[in-house]
C-alpha cells in the first residue's frame, strides 16, 4: 500500500509532520482486527453464561460490552501512538485472556451465589482491576518511550524489587493467606508485591548482565581441573540462590521462589552462552529444593499430595483431586459454559481457574488456552532475537521467561504434571497484582518491539524496511 | 545471543508440549476414570436431576417396585426411596450421594439415569422438545413370594439363600442375612447418610456383604457333587463299589481322613458310588478324588465356573480351586476341604446345571429394560453361559447329569438330605458341613426340584452353626430352609 492511497482519516497531521510508516500503519490495523475479534469471543463466551443462568440475553451485555470495546479502542490507540511498529499480537491476545479470565470469575460468582453463605461477587471488583490493568498498560507506554531508560536505573529498580519482595515479611504490613506470606495489606486492598518484584528483577539483571556479559563469559580461572571465571562473577548466581532460598525459608513461597531461580539460570545463561551456569544453578537450586524438603513439612505435605493426590482424596489431597476431577469430566469438548462445577475445587477463581476452563470447555478449550500463552511466549522471543541492542533482548527475553514459568508452574501444578505450588495464571486468575503487573509486563515487551534502534524518534525515520 | 533466546525458546516449548500432553493425558486417556469416579460427585449431582427408573420385581398383578424416585423439590431433587428396603437390599444395592451406588443401581445405572447408548436417539428427541429425560425401569427375575420365603426361612440365622430357575438361568431370590435399610443411604440427609454408613461399616457381621455373590464359603461335602461328575464323566458307573475303611490313609503324609462322626459309612462293608453320596461318605469320595487325579477334579470344577469370570450383570466373586494339587490336597479337595471355596450363587448355578441336562445358563438378574411408556428398550435373551476357555456351556453329559440327578433324589429320599423333602414332589439335593479350624461349622443345602422336571435350584448356606453351633449340620439345618423356599417357588404365582 502507497502512501498516496491512505486513508484520509490517518491522524490528521497530513502537511506538517510524515504519519507512521505503512508497515507500522499496517500492523496497528491488523492489531486492531485482533481485538475486535477478542472482544466478540469474550462477549459470544459472556452471553453464554448469562444464557446458561437464564433463558434470557444477560442484561449486562450491552453496557460490559461497551466497556469493553471502550478499554480495547484505549489500549490501541495508546499503542498506535506512542508504540508503532510494535508487535500486533501481544495486545489482542493479552485483552482475550483478560476477558475470556473475566467471564469465568463471574460464571464463579453464580456458582458461589447459591451457596449458604455465598461470598460477595468477585466479578465486579475484577472488572475494575481491567480497567486499573489497562490503565497500567497505556501508562507505561506514555512514560516509558524507550526501555533503555530502565537501564539507567538498575540499581535503583533492583533494590526497589528487593525491597517489594521483602515487604510481607514486615509486622503489620505484611499477611499470611493460606501457609505463605506474600501479602502486603493496604487499605482495603491485598496486594502481592512479589508480582511487581519479579518485573524489576528482570529489568535489574537485564541491565547488570548486558553490562557485565563479557566479564561472565571468559574462564580466567582454575578451579582443579575446570576453568572458571573469575570468582566474583559466581557473585549474582549466589545472590539469586540466597534471594529464592529467602523467599522459599521466609515466605514459604515455592511458586516464586523456582520463578526468580528460573530467570536468573535462564538469563544468565543468554548473557553469556555458558550452559555451566546452567548446570551449577540447577545443582544449586535441586540442593536447596532438597534441603527444604527435608526441612518443611509443607514441602514434604505438597509433595506427597503431587505423588499421590488420591491417597488422602477428602482432606490435603481434595483441592487437586477435585482439579484432576474437572478436568476429566470436561474430556474433549467440555460440559459447556455455566454447565460445570467450579465450585467443587477451593480457590478455582485464583490458582485453579484453568481448571474451571478444562471442565466446561474440554480439551478444546485448555488447548486454545494454551495455544494463546504460548503465542504470547513465542512473540515474546521474538521479541528478544530482534532487539537493536543487548539489554533490550535480555529484558524482552527475561520477561518472557519468566511469563512462560509462570504458566508452566501453575499449569503443570494443577495438572499434576508438577507438584502444586500456588502462582495466578497471567490474565486469568482472580486479583488485581496479578493483572496489573502483566499488562506491565505486555506493555514492555511491546516497547522493545517498537524499538526504532538508535535512528531516533518514532514519529518518521525510523522503522522504513 | 540471539542463538541462546532461541535454544531457551525451544526449551520453553518443550514445557508446553508436555502441559498439552498431560491434558491430553487427563481430558482423554484418563477422562473415563476420573468421571466414574465414586469421588466425583459431579456426575452425580447431574443424575439427581433426572427422574430415576425403577427397579421392578415380579410381573403383571404381582408387580412390585423394589426402588423408585421421588420428586422432593429439594437442591438435590429426586429421592431414591425403596419400600420395602431391607427385603431387597443387596438385590438392588443402595444409591447414595455421598457413597456412591452398588449392585444393580451401581451396574445399570447407564439406564436408570436413561443415558445408555440404546436410548440416545430418544434423548435427542427429548432435547429438542424440551422434554425432561427420564431414567428408564429394569425388570428384573426376582419373585417377590420366593425372597419372602428366604428371609422367612432363615431368619435370624446369618447366612445367604440363592434360588435359580435352572432351565433359564433367572435368579429367583437372592436373600443375605444380615441386611441393611437402602433408604437410610440414599437419604439426602448427609449426617445421617454418614451415621448410617458408620453404622453399617463397623458391623462385624457386615450387612453391606451381598454373601450369594461375593462371599467365599468353604464348600463341604457339596462340593462332592463335583467329584461324582467327574467321576461319572470318567466311566465310572453309581454302582461301582468302593471299600468302606474306618479312615482313608492321605498319601505322603502321616494323617487320614475320617468320616463324619469317625464311623463306617457301610459297617465295613464295599459301597456303592450311589450310597457314598446318600450318606456323604468322605473316605470314598477322598479315595474317588485320588483314582480321578488332580486333573480331572480341577477341569470338572472350572466345567462348572470355578477359576472362571463371565460377563455378569452384577458384581459377584469368583469361586475357586487352586490350579495344582498334589495328592494329599486332592483327596481333601474332593471331599471340599481345604483351599476349595465357592460362592452360594456358584453352588447354586453347579445344581442348576446339573438340574438342566448339564448346560450351564448364564445367571439373569435383568430380563428387560423399559421406558416409561413401556417400550422395551433392551432385552436380555436366556443364554447358555459359555465360559472362557470351554468349547461349549455343557459342564457334564446329560445322561451323567441325569444320573446325578437321580443319585441327588437318593440323598434326600434315603440319605442326609432328608429335612428338604417336599411332599408329593422329587427334591434333588446334597448336604454341606464345613468344618474350618476350630470354628462352628459352615452347613449348606444345594439342590433343586421337581427332579423329573427342574423348575427352581437353591442353594443355602448357614453361617457359624446357625443356632445350635457345633452340633450343626447342614442336613439339620440348611435342608428345611431349601424346602420352603423349593415349595414357594413351586407355587404356581408365587
Amino acid at each position: 500500500m502507497s502512501r498516496t492511497t491512505a486513508p484520509p482519516a490517518a491522524d490528521g497531521r497530513n502537511g506538517t509532520a510524515p504519519g507512521p510508516a505503512p508497515e507500522a500503519r499496517r500492523r496497528s490495523n491488523t492489531e486492531l482486527g485482533l481485538l475486535v475479534l477478542g472482544v466478540l469471543v469474550v462477549l459470544c463466551a459472556y452471553a453464554l453464561v448469562g444464557l446458561s443462568q437464564n433463558p434470557v440475553l444477560p442484561a449486562g451485555l450491552a453496557p460490559y460490552g461497551g466497556a469493553l470495546i471502550a478499554l480495547a479502542v484505549a489500549a490501541h490507540l495508546v499503542t498506535r501512538k506512542l508504540a508503532p511498529g510494535a508487535d500486533p499480537l501481544l495486545l489482542p491476545v493479552a485483552f482475550l485472556l483478560n476477558g475470556l479470565g473475566l467471564v469465568m470469575v463471574r460464571r464463579i460468582d453464580f456458582a458461589y451465589a447459591v451457596r449458604d453463605d455465598p461470598p460477595a461477587a468477585l466479578a465486579p471488583l475484577q472488572t475494575v482491576w481491567t480497567v486499573i490493568g489497562i490503565a497500567a498498560f497505556c501508562l507505561t507506554l506514555v512514560l516509558l518511550r524507550d526501555h533503555r531508560v530502565l537501564d539507567r536505573y538498575r540499581y535503583l529498580i533492583g533494590l526497589a524489587a528487593l525491597a517489594l519482595l521483602l515487604t510481607p515479611l514486615l509486622p503489620g504490613l505484611g499477611r499470611e493467606i493460606r501457609g505463605a506470606r506474600i501479602w502486603l495489606r493496604l487499605g482495603g486492598f491485598s496486594i502481592q508485591p512479589g508480582e511487581f518484584a519479579k518485573l524489576g528483577i528482570v529489568a535489574f539483571f537485564a541491565s547488570y548482565l548486558s553490562d557485565k556479559r563479557a566479564l561472565l563469559s571468559v574462564a580466567t580461572n582454575r578451579l582443579g581441573p575446570f576453568h572458571v571465571p573469575p570468582a566474583r562473577a559466581f557473585a549474582p548466581v549466589a545472590a539469586a540462590w540466597l534471594v529464592s532460598l529467602a523467599v522459599l525459608v521466609f515466605q514459604k513461597d515455592l511458586g516464586l521462589s523456582l520463578l526468580f531461580f528460573g530467570i536468573f539460570v535462564v538469563m544468565l545463561y543468554i548473557a553469556t552462552s555458558r550452559p555451566a551456569y546452567v548446570v551449577a544453578g540447577t545443582l544449586l537450586f535441586s540442593s536447596g529444593a532438597y534441603l527444604a524438603w527435608t526441612a518443611f513439612a509443607h514441602v514434604q505435605a505438597r509433595v506427597a499430595i503431587w505423588l499421590d493426590p488420591f491417597a488422602d482424596a477428602e482432606d490435603a489431597g481434595f483441592q487437586l483431586v477435585q482439579s484432576l476431577f474437572a478436568l476429566g469430566t470436561g474430556r474433549i469438548v467440555g460440559v459447556g459454559w455455566g454447565q460445570g462445577r467450579p465450585d467443587f475445587i477451593p480457590d478455582v477463581h485464583t490458582d485453579f481457574i484453568f481448571s474451571a476452563f478444562g471442565e466446561e470447555l474440554g480439551l478444546l478449550g485448555t488447548t486454545a488456552l494454551l495455544l494463546c500463552y504460548f503465542l504470547l511466549v513465542g512473540r515474546g522471543f521474538g521479541i528478544a532475537a530482534r532487539a537493536r541492542d543487548d539489554f533490550g533482548m535480555l529484558l524482552a527475553a527475561g520477561l518472557t521467561v519468566v511469563f512462560a514459568l509462570q504458566v508452566f508452574v501453575i499449569v503443570g501444578g494443577v495438572t499434576r504434571l508438577i507438584p502444586l505450588t500456588g502462582l495466578t495464571l497471567p490474565f486469568m486468575s482472580y486479583g488485581g497484582s496479578s493483572l496489573l503487573a502483566n499488562y506491565i509486563l505486555v506493555a514492555l515487551l511491546l516497547r522493545v518491539s517498537a524499538d526504532p534502534g538508535d535512528a531516533g524518534r518514532p514519529a518518521g525515520q525510523g522503522a522504513t524496511a | 545471543m540471539s542463538r541462546q533466546v532461541r535454544r531457551v525458546a525451544a526449551a520453553m516449548f518443550l514445557l508446553f508440549a508436555a502441559l498439552f500432553v498431560n491434558l491430553n493425558y487427563l481430558q482423554v486417556i484418563r477422562a473415563e476414570s476420573l468421571t466414574s469416579d465414586t469421588r466425583n460427585r459431579r456426575q452425580l449431582l447431574r443424575e439427581y436431576d433426572i427422574q430415576r427408573g425403577s427397579i421392578i420385581a415380579g410381573t403383571g398383578g404381582q408387580a412390585q417396585e423394589l426402588a423408585t424416585s421421588v420428586d422432593t423439590e429439594d437442591r438435590l431433587r429426586y429421592l431414591r426411596v425403596y419400600p420395602d428396603g431391607p427385603l431387597w437390599a443387596h438385590a438392588t444395592g443402595f444409591y447414595s450421594f455421598i457413597f456412591g451406588r452398588s449392585q444393580l443401581e451401581q451396574s445399570f445405572n447407564e439406564f436408570l439415569v436413561g443415558s445408555s447408548p440404546d436410548t440416545f436417539a430418544r434423548n435427542i428427541g427429548d432435547l429438542l422438545d424440551g422434554r425432561e429425560r427420564r431414567g428408564d425401569d429394569l425388570l428384573t427375575t426376582l419373585r417377590p413370594a420366593v425372597q419372602a420365603a428366604a428371609r422367612d426361612a432363615l431368619g435370624d440365622r446369618r447366612g445367604a439363600v440363592v434360588a435359580l430357575d435352572p432351565r433359564t438361568g433367572d435368579i429367583l431370590a437372592e436373600w443375605s442375612n444380615p441386611t441393611y435399610d437402602p433408604n437410610r443411604l440414599s437419604s439426602h440427609d448427609g449426617p445421617e447418610v454418614r451415621a448410617g454408613w458408620d453404622e453399617l461399616r463397623a458391623d462385624p457381621a457386615n450387612p453391606l456383604l451381598n454373601r450369594v455373590t461375593s462371599q467365599l464359603y468353604p464348600p463341604g461335602s457339596t462340593f462332592k457333587l463335583v467329584t461324582a461328575a467327574a467321576a461319572l464323566e470318567d466311566g465310572i458307573g453309581a454302582e461301582q463299589t468302593f471299600d468302606d475303611p474306618r479312615t482313608a490313609d492321605l498319601p505322603q503324609t502321616s494323617a487320614d481322613i475320617g468320616n463324619f462322626g469317625g464311623g463306617l459309612c457301610n459297617g465295613g462293608n464295599p459301597i456303592t458310588l450311589r450310597r457314598a453320596l446318600e450318606v456323604s461318605c468322605n473316605t470314598t469320595f477322598a479315595q474317588l478324588g485320588l483314582d480321578l487325579g488332580a486333573e480331572a477334579l480341577i477341569d470338572q470344577a472350572e466345567a462348572f465356573g470355578l477359576n472362571r469370570e463371565w460377563e455378569s450383570q452384577f458384581p459377584y466373586e469368583p469361586s475357586r480351586i487352586p490350579k495344582e494339587l498334589d495328592p494329599p490336597q486332592t483327596a481333601q479337595s474332593a471331599i471340599g476341604q481345604r483351599d476349595v471355596r465357592v460362592t452360594p450363587l456358584q453352588m447354586a448355578m453347579i445344581v442348576a446345571a446339573i438340574a438342566n441336562d448339564g448346560v450351564l445358563m448364564t445367571p439373569r438378574l435383568v430380563r428387560e429394560v423399559q421406558d416409561y411408556e413401556g417400550r422395551v428398550i433392551r432385552q436380555y435373551p436366556v443364554a447358555p453361559l459359555v465360559l472362557p476357555g470351554s468349547a461349549g456351556p455343557q459342564a457334564m453329559a446329560p445322561e451323567n447329569a441325569a444320573l446325578l440327578t437321580e443319585m441327588m433324589v437318593g440323598v434326600v429320599e434315603r440319605g442326609t438330605g432328608g429335612g428338604a423333602a417336599v411332599p408329593g414332589v422329587a427334591v434333588a439335593g446334597k448336604t454341606g458341613t464345613a468344618q474350618t479350624g476350630g470354628d462352628n461349622p459352615t452347613v449348606w443345602f444345594v439342590g433343586f426340584a421337581p427332579a423329573e422336571d427342574p423348575q427352581v435350584a437353591v442353594a443355602v448356606v448357614v453361617e457359624d452353626g446357625g443356632e445350635v453351633g457345633s452340633e450343626a449340620t447342614g442336613g439339620r439345618l440348611a435342608a428345611p430352609i431349601a424346602q420352603a423356599v423349593l415349595q414357594a417357588a413351586l407355587q404356581p404365582g408365587g
